[in-house]
């Protein structure tokens, strides 16, 4: 079984642009085919992310919501 | 005898460049910032972020009063004589001290403004600017503005672009990159 690096950032309680700019600052950092997990409290964000993916060329692997809390997977270009 | 008073002809101006490249200003975004306001200032910041966030290269000119966010903290009165110094003290320089359009109160409006941001979890405008500035977005100080309010480079906060003027703005707009004026 392999197991995959998942990068994390926690932009619980942050409003709009936070999110996605934590998201794009960390992406940065990673190399091409990492993921991302972002959790955020924003409802805006569901959105958002949806846009900056197709934005960006960074894929949105997985979306849900769980109590209140947005959790976007995102593979890196 | 009738004296000609004929103004010499202006001369036409110059053909326009060639054809800008296609596609070339695609992923850019210049912001004119022209309005002092904490309101404008901040909603600038959140569309200059952003727009760093999603890949593109971002400009914010900064004219006229939209120029004092760029004053150095602490820096009280600016310029050399009454008029530039009066024009500073009525209006404090600096991204912590700018005001709102309505509602303003002294001071009150923005207070509560930042206030109930941080209770929302919203970035306020020095952050923003720290962010942008670090995310690479350039700031462009407007040259006539310094010179008009007695500015100097020692009175700024760093990492700026040289100054620039109108003509520069206008090159990035001939060549298609989409431009908002605030």
């Amino acid at each position: 079984m392999t197991t995959e690096t998942i990068h994390r950032v926690d932009a619980r309680g942050l409003a709009c642009p936070m999110p996605i700019v934590k998201t794009a600052q960390a992406i940065a950092t990673m190399s091409s085919g990492e993921l991302l997990e972002v959790l955020a409290t924003d409802p805006g964000s569901t959105k958002d992310f949806v846009a900056w993916s197709r934005t960006t060329g960074h894929a949105l692997v997985e979306q849900d919501e769980e109590g209140g809390v947005f959790r976007f997977l995102l593979r890196r270009k | 005898m009738t004296v000609a008073t004929e103004a010499p002809p202006i001369p036409a101006a110059e053909p326009a460049p060639a054809e800008p490249t296609p596609g070339a200003a695609r992923d850019e975004l210049l912001i004119i910032l022209e309005s002092g306001d904490l309101e404008r200032t901040w909603g600038t910041l959140i569309m200059a972020t952003s727009a760093a966030a999603s890949g593109m290269k971002v400009s914010i000119f900064l004219t006229f009063w939209g120029f004092y966010p760029l004053v150095k903290p602490g820096v009280r009165i600016t310029g050399q004589n009454w008029m530039q110094k009066m024009l500073s003290f009525m209006n404090r320089p600096g991204i912590n001290h700018i005001k709102m359009s309505r509602l303003n109160f002294l001071g009150m409006g923005p207070w509560m403004a930042k206030r109930l941001a941080k209770s929302q979890g919203v970035a306020l405008p020095d952050e923003l600017l720290a962010v942008a500035m670090a995310m690479g977005v350039r700031m462009i100080p407007c040259q006539m503005t310094m010179d008009m309010f007695g500015l100097t480079r020692d009175d700024l906060i760093d990492g700026l672009d040289e100054p620039a003027g109108a003509a520069t703005v206008m090159e990035k707009i001939a060549n298609g990159v989409p431009a908002l004026f605030i």
